[in-house]
Parts: structure tokens; sequence; C-alpha cells
């Protein structure tokens, strides 16, 4: 608290809006915000190598399909980058950087950037999910060594060679088609007998000749000192063990919503995505809102995140004028 | 005086990085890898910044024999050439402060 009213102190300027969270939730509550004339403050966080970064999981993806408006398909980070200059044209500001601290104890709502404090009437809250790793050890060691966290990144480099994807969802089917693009062989490992995805991904997945299913396996070690020399695969019925040659390693079992953040303040299921009022997107506390992924687990699409984006920003407008500001 | 980022491809790379007289930071990146956009601007301005490093680019997609020789398997991949020997490796996008820590004993 002595920081925010230090903060205060130092005449700090409250804005009307601090969006957390910069992918199409985020990007799309700037534009309606910036066009309400509420000069939205987007913290937009930091470059990394995985889905928490500025632009969110898109910045992962390359051929988007299934965005409206783009009847040929538009890359991801071509699409984040063009929500980011809609919101930066009608004057969304930008923070090249992550929130580290938030206190919605009081009016205004403080957010902190390591020792930097903004003050906001309201706040959204668009801080998306990020994809899960399997946390076994060796895994983090060998990312950039046949570990990998971005198949468009990384797929490139297994030219000819045979690779794992571990998962049984949409993303999973999405980066193995992808990688049969390098690779002579890619290796579905799935721990159960069926798959999570889409009619159309499964369709198309099991049509790829270079795509074998490795049904009710799970990856038990990953195995390599420089770099990844193959995976150990437990028989989730036998329990029986085989090894598996591959030189690269894609998992893509699944996300976790970026709520640790706001653990103190905001209520969560208990799979830890934010809870909204239904239909809006109120959160607990009046004057903070949440949108997209991070309190979506069900839908988890781009044009949903955004709509929910364009949904926050009315909502924070509409509370704005009711307080009379 | 700073100056810009530089191109290096297979022809011009050995002669680039062997004859340099300040370590250089080479940035191995591709057109469609979202986080190497994301870090190109840091690359420009720590390249604008800094006087005691050169900055220079590595298309794998034009180049990938040079991506082979230094092992590149993921991108971005940052590797400090001093004296024309790899001195450090960064794998991943990372933000500018993370970056200038990283390479902080070349500046």
């Amino acid at each position: 608290m002595t920081s925010a009213d230090s903060a205060l102190d130092g005449a700090v300027a409250i804005r009307d809006v601090i969006i957390i969270g910069s992918g199409p939730a985020g990007l799309t509550a700037a534009i309606y915000t910036a066009r309400a004339r509420l000069a939205p403050l987007v913290i937009e966080g930091e470059p990394s190598s995985t889905s928490d970064q500025p632009g969110g999981q898109l910045m992962l993806t390359t051929d988007v399909e299934n965005y409206p408006g783009f009847p040929d398909g538009v890359m991801g980070p071509e699409l984040m980058m063009s929500f980011r200059a809609q919101a930066e044209r009608f004057g969304a500001e930008f923070r090249t950087a992550k929130a580290t601290k938030v206190d919605f104890s009081e009016q205004p709502f403080a957010v902190w950037i390591g020792d930097g404090c903004y003050l906001g009437r309201t706040v959204i809250v668009s801080t998306g999910a990020q994809s899960l790793l399997l946390g076994l050890p060796n895994e983090g060691r060998l990312i950039g060594h046949g570990v990998s966290t971005c198949a468009t990144c990384d797929g490139f480099f297994f030219r000819g060679q045979e690779i794992a994807v571990v998962g049984g969802g949409d993303s999973a089917l999405e980066e193995a088609l992808f990688l049969t693009r390098f690779a002579s062989k890619v290796y579905l490992v799935h721990r159960r007998d069926q798959l999570r995805a889409s009619k159309i991904m499964q369709d198309r997945a099991f049509a790829n000749d270079r795509i074998e299913f490795l049904w009710n396996r799970r990856v038990q070690e990953i195995r390599g000192d420089e770099r990844l020399e193959g995976l150990t695969l437990e028989d989730t019925q036998t329990g029986e063990h085989s090894s598996l040659d591959v030189t690269g390693l894609f998992v893509a079992i699944g996300h976790r919503p970026n709520t640790e953040l706001f653990a103190d303040w905001l209520d969560r299921k208990p799979n830890g995505y934010l809870v909204t009022e239904p239909g809006t997107a109120r959160t607990n506390i009046a004057g903070v809102f949440a949108c997209g992924d991070v309190q979506d687990d069900y839908y988890r699409q781009a044009v949903t995140a955004a709509g929910s984006g364009c949904q926050a920003a009315i909502d924070a407008e509409r509370w704005l004028e009711a307080l009379g500001h | 005086m700073a100056e810009g980022i530089s191109t290096l491809d297979d022809s011009t790379f050995d002669e680039t990085v062997g004859s340099a007289d300040s370590p250089v930071l080479v940035d191995f990146w591709a057109e469609w890898c979202g986080p190497c956009k994301m870090i190109a601007p840091i690359l420009e301005e720590i390249a604008a910044e800094q006087d005691n490093i050169r900055i220079a680019k590595v298309n794998v997609d034009e180049s990938p024999d040079l991506a082979m020789r230094y092992q590149v398997m993921s991108i971005p991949t940052l590797i400090m050439f001093r004296d024309g020997e790899p001195a450090k490796r960064l794998v991943g996008a990372k933000p500018k402060s993370a970056l200038l820590v990283e390479i902080g004993e070349f500046l």
C-alpha cells in the first residue's frame, strides 16, 4: 500500500483504463476504449518464446484460417500486429513489460511494473493462458536443443528428421500437421485412445501418412545430454516401457491461465480461470473486468477472445459513465 | 559511432565476423517467426545505443548452411562472436533488460 500512496503523492496521473495483456481480447478492448477517448494504457507483456508474450498465443502460430475477414487466411503474428496498430492509431499507449503486482483493494486500482506504479479507475484483465510443459527433468534444459515450445519457430530445423508431438487436442494436431512440412515422420503421443480435437483436424491428421499415432502412451523420460536423443514412453494400459528415438519434441498438452497475479483479489474457478458474471466481463470487483482466455476455458478462440474484449471495453466505459467520468 | 544492423549470408559471414575488431552479435531469424519479429526493434535499439559491439542478422531461410554450422535449432538464437568464434549463445526471445544483462560482459 505504501508505494501506491507514495505514487499518489507523486501526482501520478489516474487513468481511466489500464489493460493488462495484449492478445486479441486485450487489443480489442484497447481499440474500443481508445475510440471512446479513454486513452487506455496497455501493459502488453515482454518478449519470450513461449505463448506468454505481447500478442499472445497467436504470435506462435502460422496460418489462421478461421478468423473472419481473411478468406485466404492470415499469419498469426501479422494479425496481432494489425490489432496493435489499430489500437495505436486511436491513441492506446503501450508498455512493453510485465505487470508484476496489482492492488485492487480500493479506487483507484494500482498496477505495478517493477518499481513503477500506474493507477486506473478501471482495469481490464486479458492476460490469457500459456502452454503447459510436461514438467519432466531435462525438459527445460533441452529447450532449444530439441525440445521446443514453438513449432512455428523451430519446425524448420527438423527437416528430414523424426520427431514427436505430445497431446490430443486441436493444438497438438495443428502442430503435428504443420511439422509434417519438415519432418520425415511425426509421432503423435497421446495418453488416451481417442482425440479431443475437432473432426476436421482429426480427418486431416488421419489422412496424413507422415503422422503415426502412438495411443495410450505417456512420456516418462526425456533423454539427452547436449541435445535431445530420445524419449522413454510408458503404455498407460500395460505399464510397459518403450523407447522412441526422436530428435525433436513438441509439447501441446493444454494451457493454464495466467492468473497468479490476481489470486489475492479475483475469484477463480478450481482450474484457475477467472470467474466473470455470465454474459458480461465483470469480475467480483466492481471496476475490474476480464476478457479472453484468462476467463474462458471452453471456447478459447481468437474471435471469441476479441468479442469478449469488446464486451469488457463497453462494460468499463458504462461503469465509468455511471461514476460520472 | 554506433552502426545499424547489417545482413550477413553464406558469402559475407566469415569475412565480416572473422575480421571484426569488436564482438559481433548475430541474430538468426526468419520471416515466419513471431518471437523474432518481437525482438527485432530491441536489437535496433541496442545497435544504436552500444558502440562496443556490432549486430548482424542471418536469415535462416536464405542461409540454412550457416544455421546448420552453428547448430541453430530454435529461433531466435543470438550468438555473440569474438575473434570469429562463438563466445555466447542465447536461445529464445527476451526483453531488452534481460538481453543487456546477458551480453553485459561484451559491452
